[in-house]
């Protein structure tokens, strides 16, 4: 082989460069996101009544298209009131109501949007809950 | 394989079946919620068209501007830069007559009303300029109560509105408002906004929708006065129909919706 020392230096460096990003998440990187749902706020709830505005399954999926039409419903058209599927009222508000049960914004919001990489704008204007720094 | 022109269009067909038929499955499962289900808050006030009248004869003292400015400001978390008089944001601020009402200045009129501060905010014009300058629809006038709103997400910080505004009632926030908000007054009920939107009175919707009058109303100990131009009977009608009022450059044509008793 031609060049041998040269390629198996080269072989090395390159195999450094692409393994790096992963040595140096230590495997971190790809731990599961594990939102947590535990506020007082929600403990403070009846078991039966502990539900979100729509089932777990929907809000998993769908919360950012629902809060796309609740902002366009409560801003454009002025209506406040949302009647879910089970017919329950709740007024249309990030700030006042989703977050007033999900207060842990970091171990909510956050542990899933970082994991997956998306940037929400929602707190450049919506204020946060606030949360003591752990 | 060969196939020939009819083999191909079968195929063709069927495989348009199927795709469309598979659009629908996936649209099937995303159970996207209906505009349907959005309603008004029961205890909301209504109206056609709010208007408001400034009772400029209950403004005594500084003290009484200053309550109506800051019962403003702070619900909305209005923030307060005085650094720079160009980064100003304000909703509800006083100016001097010859700004208020231009063209209409006369040297020999008394002293008092050459230096009285007028209450000034949004006029909420039936045919804003503001509005149709408005590339994206970030602002827009509500169909349900004529009040022009701002929609912040959609806001891309060009100003047009602001040289649409032939009354000064836009801000634009050339940095981030947060810094300027006392934090300890801050109404967490409210958002902030961020750097590159503009901002102006929206008429207190957050209220009316709960059933309150605007802030700056309920303060004011009758020195404002709200209500719907539309309805005969309502606060602001009585008030038009017996005491002589005045308006911001009505030669404009835009329909201010904020009457002036001097
Ligand atoms: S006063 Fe200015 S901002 Fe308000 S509606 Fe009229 S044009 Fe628009």
């Amino acid at each position: 082989m031609y060049n041998a020392g040269k390629i198996i230096i080269g072989i090395i460096i390159f195999v450094g460069l692409v393994t790096f990003p992963f040595i140096f998440a230590g495997g971190k990187a790809t731990a599961k996101p594990d939102p947590k749902i535990d506020t007082p706020e929600i403990l403070k709830m009846p078991e039966n009544e502990r539900k979100c505005v729509e089932s777990k399954s929907f809000m998993k999926k769908e919360h950012m298209q629902l809060l796309n039409d609740w902002r366009d419903w409560v801003v454009r058209d002025g209506n406040t009131i949302y009647t879910n599927a089970e017919g329950k009222t709740f007024n249309m508000s990030l700030q006042n109501t989703c977050m007033k049960c999900h207060s842990n914004k970091k171990k909510f919001c956050d542990e899933c949007h970082n994991y997956t990489a998306v940037k929400p704008y929602c707190w450049d204007c919506h204020i946060a809950p606030k949360e003591k720094e752990s | 394989m060969s196939i020939n022109r009819r083999e191909f269009l079968k195929m063709a067909g069927i495989t348009t079946i199927l795709g469309i038929g598979g659009v629908s499955a996936v649209q099937g499962v995303r159970n996207r919620v209906e505009a349907s289900q959005a309603s008004r808050a029961p205890e909301a006030l209504t109206a056609k068209r709010w208007a408001m009248v400034v009772d400029m004869s209950k403004f005594k003292s500084e003290e009484d501007y200053q309550k109506c400015i800051n019962a403003c400001h702070l619900s909305h978390n209005v923030p307060h830069i005085t650094d720079n008089p160009k980064h100003e944001i304000k909703w509800l601020w006083t100016e001097t007559y010859e700004h208020a009402f231009p063209g209409n200045e006369d040297k020999y009129r008394a002293e008092r009303f050459q230096h009285m501060p007028f209450l000034m905010l949004c006029n909420h014009c039936e045919n804003p300029p503001c509005v149709r300058v408005c590339p994206t629809q970030a602002t827009f006038k509500r169909k349900s109560d004529g009040i022009v709103m701002m929609d912040m997400h959609r806001c891309i910080g060009c100003r047009f509105c602001m040289a649409g505004c032939p009354y000064g009632a836009r801000s634009f926030n050339y940095k981030d408002p947060r810094p300027y908000i006392d934090g300890s007054k801050e109404n967490l009920e409210f958002p902030t906004r961020m750097k590159g939107v503009v901002e102006k009175c929206t008429l207190c919707y957050e209220r009316l929708a709960k059933g309150l009058q605007p802030a700056c109303v309920e303060v004011s100990n009758g020195a404002l006065i709200f209500g719907d131009l539309e309805d005969p009977n309502s606060a602001v009608r009585k008030v038009l129909s017996e005491r002589f009022t005045i308006r911001r450059k009505p030669e404009l044509g835009t329909g201010t919706s904020v009457y002036y008793i001097i």
